[in-house]
């Protein structure tokens, strides 16, 4: 069963609960896909890590083959190649379709292999940990995440978590194509129901069930859940707003490993979770 | 010399365009005729690396000096490659651009934007 956590923004708290519940489900994996910042792995602490690179295809050209042609030039939909005087190639651009070399009438273009991530794989006590790192400056972490979540065996763990990049593009896609379950993490503000609405609208689209964990909660009204009341959309659980939580994952611990507490809100909102994919287990069937 | 510059509108009369790769046409003026010609650039509707195919529209079409208010890394690198000049317009009338190049009086672009990859600015 695999589990996403996303959400509009960055900073609502999708690493707490995803790192939360990986290690409040036991013997489950977390992947962080969120590539461009990947913070999961300091909570976890993982040990035995094994690092691959992560490569990329792009062509390369040899010039005196080339005749100018500009076959590949005009193939290219991303506009990655150029003709003056000789080829150039912009590697940052190319999408690795291949195209360009299946083009060039000269053979005078090759694959080559360019870096532009790693993929870590440790683990802490029972549950694996999966860390996307794409190299900072590059484009596109949607390798780094395809090649991530190609690691995970479904049969290792009960449950995977996945990490989810912040926002609703690409990257975020790639990330939830194969998860059975959404959970959207939500702030108490008119802004936090804006962002919320962003990762909402992205659920219906994909038609993956999902339900929201509001967080940052006080006392007084929610935006996010009149938002969810309004819309009849399950609200898993509640995280409150609250200084000892903010204080232990700001210092990278564990909140439900630290605390009864804690373990006991993550643990109610992990069955919320259960119980919501059992239901659709039931209501595919 | 033909110089190119992107505007919004066909006409000699028009303004300069204030994006190089997503300008609807290029103004080609020939400095010893004296004649325009407009040219579509085909990039403005690209999904991303609009720069780098509308600076290859300048190149086929034997141009040997870009007047432009704007231009992108990427699309420096390639008019580069083909040791194409690119100067700086300093007013938004297409025409004053113009006598200010034959004066010799439009500085050098130096300055070049980070190209946004198709994924929007950020």
């Amino acid at each position: 069963m695999r589990i996403a956590v996303l959400s509009g923004k960055g900073g609502t708290g999708k690493t707490l609960l995803a790192v939360n519940l990986a290690a409040v489900a036991k013997n489950a994996t977390y992947i962080d896909c969120d590539v461009e910042e990947p913070n999961g792995h300091l909570f976890f602490k993982p040990e035995g890590v094994q690092e691959e690179i992560v490569t990329v295809r792009v062509p390369q050209v040899e010039n005196e083959r080339c005749n100018g042609c500009r076959k590949c030039v005009e193939f290219c939909n991303f506009n990655a190649l150029a003709y003056a005087k000789e080829l150039i190639v912009f590697e940052e651009i190319c999408h690795s379709c291949g195209g360009c070399i299946m083009t060039c009438p000269e053979k005078a273009l090759t694959e080559k292999e360019r870096a532009i991530g790693i993929v870590q794989k440790g683990t802490a006590g029972p549950v694996r940990v999966l860390t996307g790192m794409l190299n900072p400056g590059e484009p596109s972490g949607v390798p780094v995440i395809k090649k991530l979540l190609a690691e995970e065996n479904p049969e290792a763990s009960k449950e995977i978590f996945l990490d989810s990049p912040p926002g609703s593009a690409c990257i975020v896609m790639e990330s939830i194509k194969d998860a059975d379950y959404c959970i959207l993490v939500a702030e108490p503000t008119i802004f936090g129901v804006h962002n919320l609405n962003m990762v909402y609208e992205l659920v219906r689209l994909l038609k993956k069930p999902f339900g929201v964990v509001l967080n940052k909660c006080l006392a007084g009204e929610n935006p996010a859940e009149k938002f969810c009341l309004e819309r009849k959309i399950k609200i898993l659980g509640r995280i409150p707003f609250d200084q000892e939580l903010g204080r232990l994952n700001s210092n990278a611990r564990i909140a439900a490993a630290e605390s009864e507490k804690y373990a006991a809100l993550f643990v109610d909102i992990l069955e919320a979770v259960r119980g919501e994919v059992r239901h659709e287990t039931v209501a595919d069937s | 010399m033909r110089i190119a510059i992107p505007v919004e509108e066909k006409t000699s009369a028009a303004n300069v365009c204030s994006s190089f790769g997503r300008t609807p046409y290029f103004l080609i003026y020939d400095t010893e005729t004296k004649e325009s010609t407009f040219l579509d650039n085909s990039a403005v509707a690209s999904a991303g690396g609009a720069g780098i195919k509308a600076a290859q529209t300048i190149i086929d079409n034997n141009v040997g000096a870009l007047l432009t208010p704007r231009c992108g890394g990427n699309a420096a690198a390639v008019l580069q490659a083909a040791e194409i000049e690119i100067y700086k317009t300093t007013s938004p009338a297409v025409k004053d651009n113009i006598e200010a190049f034959i004066a010799g009086e439009l500085p050098l672009l130096k300055e070049f934007h980070a190209g946004f990859h198709g994924r929007g600015g950020r």
